[in-house]
């Protein structure tokens, strides 16, 4: 780093804001690139070779007859390295573009996850368990003499936060789909 | 269906192999290098019928990559490798991670088992695509012979344009014997790929600003004006001479401007000029030009050219803001971005900056002659050495290329160079082993060029089977071998950094390297007296062959000026140091 602190001009891509240059924050980007063999090892190849973090990272195809894929993927680091991996990232052929979900007013965040809750039938934490799931929307998948599975969706921390409270009542499992994203509106 | 549309058509169905060689005579390729084996007869059976398609046959696939690099940055076209599955393909990745490190256009074509065997541990079999995944610009592996042709010519597309960069196509066996539709390279596009090259107005609008204002500007220029093409290169000089500006060069820049200009202050860097290095650290303005703040430039992050507000121009958007905080960005090619600011220069009315105090203290840097060395009657002197190359050889059409090592640098010192695409080492990388087959390559290209490849002892024994090559094909060209009997710049490093403990740096067991040149079918040259020396080089020179000089020189000198590991610009150090200078951060760096 140097010691020039006067701001990027404005008209820089790669604007980065002066107060919190080493300060860690956590950023979802969206990576639309082409669905081709390969595409997905290049993405996470090049988070190992830079040392960067994945914290998740969500694929499918969602547009059959552009052959397009979407990646999501969560990931820390300060603003200049989110800013170089973005940077990275869009310099690999076959991605399209990358889009800063975080930032971006348009974005939108939704995790999928299933958790598994033991309860014995006529317990205190089997009534507690269901009345938690109520308040979070939770549906129930599957019921057993002994346990609950929840499908619940959400922000991530949400979910984090039904796992916390399920934690005491007697956590068993949890599978996460990682985040998805979106961004509201027609797209310009 | 009419007859004729038939035709036509039966025309453009080939087999793989014809659609590979096809694509690349539609290319435009005339020489490629190369080396056979199983997974590659089909094509190589190809050439055999396409005389026009010249192919040198290396002696290992390293020294194919390293050719095809020579003749790419020679010429300014894509270099083109052909070799096979397996072995073939794994010899081929140092060349693909130079390619890489140093922006430079290559297609690599590989051979892979039949598309049936894949994944089953087959003969020869390795996952190319996965091994140079993360060294390759972008790499295919073929999977239908209908894509071939497409992929053949997006390759090109890939290498040449936005940042260059090697490619590597990995073709199936099977694929290469299937017949399939051919297609020319007219109108190829890539489907996602469209790199920007022009420069945004309002960068450049900002750039020229602090340009207008600066009263210590700098250009500090690199590899990729000599990328953009000699156009770049004639509006650098152009834009130099208007403003007035010094300018400096990374390695890789050699010969953009040149180096008899009075603007010119010589290479920047860890073994690069002293003005040069104390302009970087005490200008205002700097305007990067094709070049990345790469860790041999800039020395210690945190004291780089403190305060300087910073223009950077470069095609890579991943290279803004990398490791140095800029203020004016310019994602473009670089001659379109300097003619850019040549056009808004001229445009402005506006009274030339007043640089007398800033070129008054640059002289005075100059004065301190940060290149001179102790002359020596009973003994050649390394940087003598090539002082006189240099000297010999200037007035000719010479190409000069280098191994990795103290010798690298001398010849960065003190050779000079006038126009670009003169100058091939290995700088990102640093791979010993480059300079001879890069300097077939280049040879390959410029028949009657002088083509001259700076080497020392260690590193030229590890492609020294490629004078071979030269041998076979008639590619005189002439190695010019540093011999200091040690790894010099290891050694260098020892001394100052590992309290004079030589561990394996000795180059020990030497060959007789006028005995191996005829052997090879070459000629060999050896000298040891100063006094002998130019009429040594006058004798490769006239030589019509390949020739290996073997030119003995003190064995202990050591690479100067250097910035040590961990130290600032105007922390550089001009002669004998003790190992005080660096501290224990700075002996982790390399
Ligand atoms: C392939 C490879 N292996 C190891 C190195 C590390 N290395 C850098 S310079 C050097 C010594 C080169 O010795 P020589 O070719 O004799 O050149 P000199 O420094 O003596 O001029 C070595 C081993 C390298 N750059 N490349
Ligand atoms: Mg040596």
């Amino acid at each position: 780093m140097t010691q020039a602190n006067t701001p990027s001009s404005p008209q820089s891509a790669y604007f980065i804001d002066d107060h919190s240059e080493d300060a860690i924050v956590r950023r979802t980007l969206a990576a639309i690139v082409d669905n081709e063999p390969g595409v997905l090892a290049r993405v996470v190849g090049l988070f190992s070779a830079r040392g960067y973090n994945i914290e998740s990272l969500t694929v499918a195809e969602v547009d059959n007859k552009a052959h397009q894929s979407r990646i999501t993927i969560v990931t820390s680091g300060t603003v200049q390295i989110i800013a170089q991996i973005k940077a990275q990232l869009e310099r690999l052929v076959p991605v399209a573009r990358v889009v800063d979900i975080t930032t971006s007013p348009a974005g939108l965040e939704r995790e999928l996850a299933l958790i598994k809750v033991s309860a014995a039938t006529g317990s205190d934490e089997r009534v507690e368990a269901m009345r938690l799931s109520e308040i979070f929307r939770a549906r129930v998948l599957d019921v057993t003499l002994e346990s609950f599975i929840f499908e619940v969706t959400g922000g991530s921390s949400k979910i984090d936060q039904f796992i916390e409270l399920m934690e005491p009542l007697g956590l068993i499992q949890v599978s996460r789909t990682g985040v998805l994203s979106i961004q509201r509106g027609l797209p310009e | 269906m009419d007859t004729q549309e038939k035709i036509a058509d039966t025309d453009l169905t080939m087999t793989g192999a014809e659609i590979v060689v096809r694509a690349l005579c539609d290319q435009g390729v005339d020489t490629l290098f190369g080396y056979p084996g199983g997974a590659v007869l089909p094509i190589y059976d190809a050439l055999f019928t396409t005389p026009e398609l010249h192919h040198i046959l290396v002696r290992h696939e390293q020294g194919a990559g390293h050719a095809a690099e020579g003749y790419a940055r020679s010429t300014g076209q894509p270099g083109v490798a052909l070799v096979t599955s397996g072995p073939g393909a794994t010899n081929m990745v140092t060349p693909i991670a130079d390619a890489m490190m140093d922006s430079i256009p290559m297609v690599v074509i590989t051979g892979q088992v039949p598309s049936h065997l894949i994944g089953t541990d087959a003969f020869q079999e390795c996952d190319t695509v996965g091994i140079t995944r993360c060294c390759a610009k972008h790499n295919y592996l073929v999977r239908d012979v209908n894509d071939l042709a497409r992929i053949m010519h997006e390759a090109f597309l890939i290498a040449t344009t936005g940042r260059p960069g090697p490619v590597v196509i990995d073709i199936p066996k099977d694929i290469q014997f299937s017949k399939g539709i051919y297609k020319g390279p007219e109108g190829t596009q890539h489907k996602t790929y469209h790199p920007a090259s022009e420069p945004h107005e309002a960068g450049i609008e900002a750039a020229l600003e602090l340009m207008r204002n600066a009263r210590r500007p700098i250009f500090y220029t690199g590899g990729g004006i000599i990328n953009s093409g000699t156009e770049a290169s004639a509006a650098l000089r152009a834009l130099v001479s208007e403003t007035n500006f010094p300018i400096t060069s990374t390695l890789m820049g050699l010969g953009c401007y040149p180096a008899s200009g009075s603007n010119w202050l010589g290479m920047v860097g860890m073994h690069g000029a002293y003005e040069a290095n104390h302009a970087m650290h005490d200008c205002d303005v700097m305007i990067c030009l094709g070049a990345r703040f790469d860790d041999r430039v800039t020395g210690r992050l945190d004291a780089f050219s403190p305060n300087s507000k910073k223009i950077h121009v470069d095609i890579d958007p991943s290279s803004i803001n990398k490791t140095v905080r800029v203020d004016v960005p310019i994602i473009a090619d670089a001659g379109k971005a300097i003619n850019a600011l040549l056009d808004g220069w001229r445009r402005e009315q506006h009274p030339r900056n007043d640089l007398s105090e800033w070129w008054t203290q640059i002289n005075e840097w100059r004065d301190r002659k940060g290149f001179s060395y102790e002359k020596q009657e009973e003994q050649i002197k390394p940087q003598y050495a090539i002082e006189r190359l240099y000297e010999l050889t200037k007035n000719r059409d010479t190409y000069i290329t280098t191994e990795v090592g103290q010798h690298q640098m001398w010849a960065a010192q003190h050779y000079h160079f006038e126009e670009p695409n003169r100058w091939m080492t290995s700088g990102g990388l640093g791979t010993m082993g480059y300079g001879l087959p890069a300097a077939l390559g280049v040879q390959a290209a410029h028949k009657d060029a002088l083509v001259i490849d700076i080497a020392g002892e260690a590193s030229i024994q590890m492609c020294m089977q490629e004078l071979s090559t030269a041998v076979q094909f008639n590619l005189p060209i002439k190695i010019f071998i540093l011999n200091n009997e040690w790894m010099g710049m290891v050694r260098q490093w020892q001394q100052l950094l590992h309290g004079e403990r030589y561990s394996h740096s000795y180059s020990d067991s030497l060959p007789d390297f006028v005995a191996l040149a005829k052997a090879y079918g070459g000629h060999g040259i050896q000298c040891r007296n100063p006094a002998d020396l130019d009429a040594a080089i006058e004798e490769m020179i006239a030589y019509d062959g390949p020739v290996l000089f073997d030119c003995l020189v003190t064995k202990d000198e050591n690479c100067f000026p250097m910035i040590p590991s961990g130290a600032a610009h105007n922390e550089m150090i001009l002669g004998e140091i003790t190992g005080d200078e660096i501290d224990e951060s700075g002996k982790v760096l390399v």
